[in-house]
């Protein structure tokens, strides 16, 4: 645990180091602000569902390009061989790099918080128990894309190749319900279970399942588990 | 003690280190010695646990490091070759960082950053960002993170390369205190560095050791013929051709002429010394000698011989 949180504070303190955090944390803000807004008083309804269908879009590229470095530029620097040379576990190591990169798309979700606080102060009739479960589904769903973007980012050393291989994943895994009308009837099930926003959808309407906290969980541990495994192959290359 | 018993790694097809034996006893300090792509850098990073090896054992006092790494690297200190060093971190930062990941925080950190400041020469840069260190700062904050948690073993990647002759002298001199107490395994290419600093010098050509000893012992296996270098004037023609007609220990090589000056070679055993008969025998045939430079063999001819391409392998 003492490793995990070394590797996490070094990780945000790099984070916050250069300008990466501070243009990632503003422009998510704005973006998520400006398609929020746009239609908000359009709509004339009191509650965030704008928000939560804007964000898990925005995450498609936000995301990958948080955590498109975590490894990758350990590895074309050179400090994944020092790291490699310390006592400390791959696990720990991971952990600590995925929650580093967590840690910071919650901070990009609380700013989103200042939405709600004038929804509250202008809406009558606020859904608090849909709020919460909205904002779970988007933690969740963060948390996945991140692991997914750890495990892009473990296999290359180029934080660009990682990037585009974090996308491509994630895009992957947020399309898969969107193409069941060509999916043969009895894969469709699977295929439908295995599609991140159909757990997300479920969640968003005030459903918390526990197929789908599985779901979301199983998800994160394995690609935090492959992330490990790809460290591990390295050294036996 | 470091004990590494037939220890081979393969990239794929190719054999970077081929089935090596070697010990290392505390308190020492060794050369790894080789040219480049030889396979030095692939065993020290076998021996920090960094790569798993093909076949073959390490073994740190009596711990295999296949079933004990972390305990074996609680022990060790390695820089690696080309001292990683996150940039954006300041020193102490950085120092802190691979400090906290071994244990050592609060007060013992504070003792730790104090002493490796003062070895390495660090007080003052500690608060600068490594980025924008000098080279030779950066090579010292590599050895001072091997160093932070003091451990009993050194492994030093080529720890000199880059660093101006001033720096180098310096980190030569801290290699050697720190020998004292530590075992120290260092790689070079650069003989003349491994030469001045180590106890003992291991030679490793193409994924083999083909010499290891200290360098009196390498140079008296190794020593080959004194080759002697002169330049003459005036030589009888013929008196320098036939010499081993009349000094049978010297044997002709070759002879060059320029300007009337006669560049000569001649070889002898290396246990003998003729340079006497030859001066009383260039008297006789009327040589005027201007140059007279024997060449006996130096660590650096035996290097050669050993790692050339096609040499032979003595």
């Amino acid at each position: 645990m003492h490793n995990i949180s070394t590797i996490f504070q070094r990780e945000m303190q790099s984070y916050f180091n250069s300008p990466m955090a501070y243009i990632f944390l503003v422009i998510f803000a704005v973006v998520n602000g400006y398609f929020f807004t746009n239609t908000f008083f359009l709509f004339g309804q009191s509650d965030l569902r704008m928000l939560f269908d804007i964000v898990p879009l925005v995450y498609l590229f936000f995301i990958p390009a948080v955590s498109m470095g975590l490894i990758a530029r350990e590895n074309n620097i050179g400090t994944m061989e020092t790291i490699s040379t310390l006592p400390l576990n791959s696990y720990e190591f991971v952990m600590g790099k995925f929650l580093a990169g967590f840690c910071l798309i919650l901070l990009g979700l609380v700013a989103t918080v200042i939405h709600f606080i004038s929804l509250v102060s202008v809406g009558t009739n606020v859904d608090y128990g849909a709020t919460f479960s909205g904002y779970l589904g988007l933690a969740l769903m963060g948390a996945t894309f991140t692991a997914i973007g750890t495990y892009a980012s473990s296999i290359t050393e180029n934080q660009v190749v990682a990037f585009i291989i974090g996308v491509f994943l994630v895009l992957v895994f947020y399309m898969l319900d969107k193409t069941l009308v060509f999916v043969p009837h009895s894969l469709a099930g699977l295929v439908q279970f295995l599609a991140v926003d159909y757990h997300l959808s479920n969640i968003s309407r005030g459903v918390i399942d526990s197929r789908n906290l599985i779901y979301f969980f199983s998800m994160i541990g394995f690609f935090i588990y492959l992330t490990i495994r790809t460290l591990e192959v390295k050294r036996w290359k | 003690m470091i004990k590494v018993t037939d220890l081979s790694k393969n990239y794929g097809p190719v054999e970077a280190v081929k089935s090596i034996s070697f010990d290392i006893q505390d308190g020492e300090i060794v050369g790894f010695l080789g040219a480049n792509g030889a396979g030095k850098t692939t065993t020290l990073k076998m021996m920090t646990g960094y790569l798993v090896p093909t076949t073959g054992r390490i073994e740190v006092d009596d711990l295999n490091i296949i079933d004990n790494t972390y305990e074996i690297q609680k022990q060790i200190g390695y820089l690696p070759e080309l001292n990683p060093l996150y940039s954006e971190m300041r020193v102490y930062e950085y120092l802190e960082f691979l400090a906290s990941i071994r244990k050592i925080t609060g007060r013992a950190f504070k003792e730790a950053l104090a002493r490796v400041s003062e070895q390495c020469g660090l007080r003052g840069v500690v608060h600068k960002n490594i980025s924008d260190c000098s080279k030779g700062y950066k090579q010292r904050i590599g050895l001072a993170a091997a160093m932070i948690h003091d451990p009993k073993i050194l492994i030093l990647d080529e720890p000199v390369s880059g660093l101006d002759p001033n720096q180098i002298v310096e980190i030569r001199h801290l290699i050697k205190q720190l020998g004292k107490e530590k075992l120290v395994f260092m790689s070079s290419h650069i003989l003349q560095e491994i030469q001045v600093t180590v106890d003992r010098i291991m030679i490793i050509n193409k994924g083999e050791i083909v010499a290891n000893g200290t360098s009196d012992e390498l140079m008296s296996n190794f020593k080959g013929n004194v080759l002697l270098n002169m330049e003459i004037k005036n030589a009888v023609p013929g008196s320098v051709e036939h010499i081993q007609a009349k000094l049978p220990s010297i044997k002709f090589i070759s002879m060059n002429e320029t300007n009337d000056i006669q560049q000569v070679q001649f070889e002898y055993g290396k246990d003998q010394d003729p340079r006497e008969e030859l001066f009383r025998y260039a008297v006789d045939n009327n040589w005027s000698i201007l140059k007279m430079n024997p060449h006996t063999t130096n660590l650096e001819d035996i290097f050669r011989n050993l790692t050339w391409e096609g040499g032979t392998n003595a």
